[in-house]
């Protein structure tokens, strides 16, 4: 990837390329470049400070980049023009808590030229029955909800949504889901940042791992798992958990209630030597890294060479 | 790559739109704050107390203090909307999220200092509209029909110079000290421009600080109107006035705008 995916692409709805920010001494975003593209979602993951709200703020127009370049829909981050054709869930939105939900939609759909009909908007963001409650008596989840009717409210061609699904129970959740998935369906790219794995293992087509404001692993879900060996082992064995340790090819083995688990690279090897080891052993199930252990794994890579390096500077 | 696009979502809304976009913003705005009683209550009520105590009850028989309170409490509620509008609404919008939302959102150029600016002059409005009818029905006071509507004209425009001022205090201030910040200039400011008192009742050097006042100014301004006035001459105070509003709009704007771009 690199360079050659910065040339210009027909579907390449929005991009940050070499782009960097600076808060005093802490740079938020280093040489950062992202493509996003018509009709795909794409998730920025990372630990906390890593960068993705920073990201999501120059593609909006919130903030400005210190170095590099960005553009939304062929324009400026910010300009009317490209923020006709967007829209946006932001982690915090402190919206007036005096309005009345069905007020709130109606001042957003005003700003759009043909905006989505109360009705669709109320569907596709499950807030029908809150139209006329006050914002501020609403609960946390009910108040994401009426924040994604509002980001919705024009036909976005670009949605970002910051933590959209934080606080929400799982119902609501599914119903988020199932709306960003059919919004994607008609060509709407989603650039999406998530604490929660499975959200963007449910969700996404890309993923992107920001760290220390770098990209330090990006593509399809299936690609980014692939760079993790890592299979986990569990079964219903008699043997003891020492002495499964000591195996080489074993990197970690725990007890969770009758079953033992196991994380290792070699899994055929494991596997065997388990069964000509204990015959009685059942319930065996191997299953690949999911996305969270891929993330851990990413993140611990590069804070392992963060930190050699700086002993090599250091010395 | 916009041949793909089928539906004319970019498009800018129609002139009629982009007024129902503007006329809803503000219709909102004046909603939001009639429903916030710790704005409404006291923006509203005060002036029209203070003056029921201090212009009318306590000030039996004096004509001439009646008239000239008239014209000062008005100036003294006009104050408020703008100054708590702007001070303590853009702080708490500002700090919470929301205007960084109606940033990313395609709002109409201006429309969420506009919608401010409307509700702050309606409140004005509201205001002197109820301090008139107390001042022509408990105090017996008689004015031209034009006298009326020349003082009411000054108190809505007079609004501007204290949205200026607020939107200075709301744009770098933070939601929490916003309010008391507020208060600190505006009942201070109030007394120092000889809205309470004349100033002739109070040591000369407030009279000769004075001028810094924007309130100061206004309210020369509704006394000349009603003919309570003390002769000097009125170009200086609305140039003043207007000085004041454009540095301070100027300031805030830049605040604002570096604000937003980190």
């Amino acid at each position: 990837m690199g360079q050659t995916s910065l040339q210009a692409s027909p579907d390449v709805v929005a991009r940050l390329s070499r782009a960097s920010k600076r808060y005093g001494n802490l740079l938020a975003l280093d040489n950062f470049s992202l493509e996003v593209r018509r009709g795909e979602v794409l998730a920025l993951l990372g630990p906390n400070g890593a960068g993705k709200t920073t990201a999501i703020s120059l593609l909006l127009g919130l903030l400005a980049a210190d170095g590099g370049e960005a553009s939304v829909l062929g324009e400026l981050p910010g300009a009317l023009a490209a923020r006709r054709r967007i829209g946006a869930m932001l982690q915090t939105t402190g919206v007036p808590e005096m309005l009345e939900v069905g007020e709130l939609i109606a001042l957003f759909r005003s700003y759009y030229a043909a905006p989505r009909t109360v009705a669709d908007i109320v569907e596709l963001a499950g807030v029908g029955d809150l139209l006329r409650r006050r914002y501020g008596k609403l609960s946390g989840g009910q108040q994401r909800r009426v924040q994604f009717a509002l980001a919705i409210c024009g036909r976005a061609e670009i949605l970002f949504l910051d933590e959209p699904t934080t606080g929400l129970d799982v119902e609501a959740r599914e119903t988020m889901w199932r709306t960003i998935r059919s919004l994607v369906a008609d060509g709407c790219a989603v650039v999406l940042t998530t604490h929660y794995l499975e959200e963007a293992e449910a969700l996404a087509n890309r993923v992107a791992v920001i760290a220390s404001g770098r990209m330090i692993a990006e593509g399809s879900i299936d690609a980014i798992r692939a760079r993790v060996a890592q299979k986990r082992i569990r079964c219903v064995s008699a043997l003891g958990l020492d002495a499964i340790a000591r195996w080489p090819e074993v990197r970690s083995v725990v007890r969770d209630g009758e079953r033992i688990e196991i994380v290792t690279d070699a899994a055929e090897v494991v596997v065997r030597q388990l069964l000509s080891e204990d015959a009685a052993l059942s319930e065996l199930e191997v299953r690949r890294a999911g996305l969270a252990e891929a993330f851990v794994e990413i993140t611990n890579e590069v804070a392992k060479d963060a930190t050699t390096e700086a002993a090599r500077e250091a010395a | 790559m916009n041949a793909s696009i089928t539906l004319p979502v970019a498009a800018a809304p129609s002139a009629r739109g982009t007024f129902v976009a503007y006329a809803l913003e503000a219709k909102f705005e004046f909603l939001r704050v009639l429903r916030t009683p710790a704005f409404a209550v006291p923006t509203l009520l005060f002036p029209p107390m203070f003056y029921l105590l201090f212009g009318l009850i306590l000030n039996r028989g004096n004509a001439g203090a009646a008239q000239y309170l008239f014209a000062t409490y008005s100036v003294f509620g006009v104050m408020a909307p703008g100054l708590f509008g702007f001070g303590v609404g853009v702080a708490i919008e500002r700090e919470r999220g929301w205007l960084a939302l109606k940033r990313v959102a395609p709002a109409p150029p201006g429309a969420y200092l506009l919608s401010k600016m409307i509700m702050a002059m309606l409140f004005a409005l509201i205001i002197y509209c109820t301090l008139a009818a107390m001042a022509a029905t408990l105090g017996g006071l008689r004015l031209g029909f034009g006298q009326w509507l020349l003082l009411g004209l000054i108190t809505l425009l007079g609004v501007l110079p204290f949205c200026a001022l607020g939107l200075v205090i709301g744009s770098r201030v933070s939601a929490s000290a916003a309010p008391a910040l507020v208060n600190f200039i505006y009942l201070p400011m109030a007394f120092l421009s000889g809205l309470w008192m004349p100033l002739k009742m109070l040591p000369p050097v407030l009279g000769q600080l004075a001028p810094l006042w924007p309130s100061y100014h206004l309210a020369q301004l509704a006394l000349a109107t009603i003919g309570a006035g003390d002769g000097s001459a009125l170009l200086p105070h609305v140039g003043a006035l207007i000085a004041f509003t454009a540095v301070c709009f100027a300031i805030a704007r830049r605040t604002l705008a570096s604000s937003a771009r980190g």
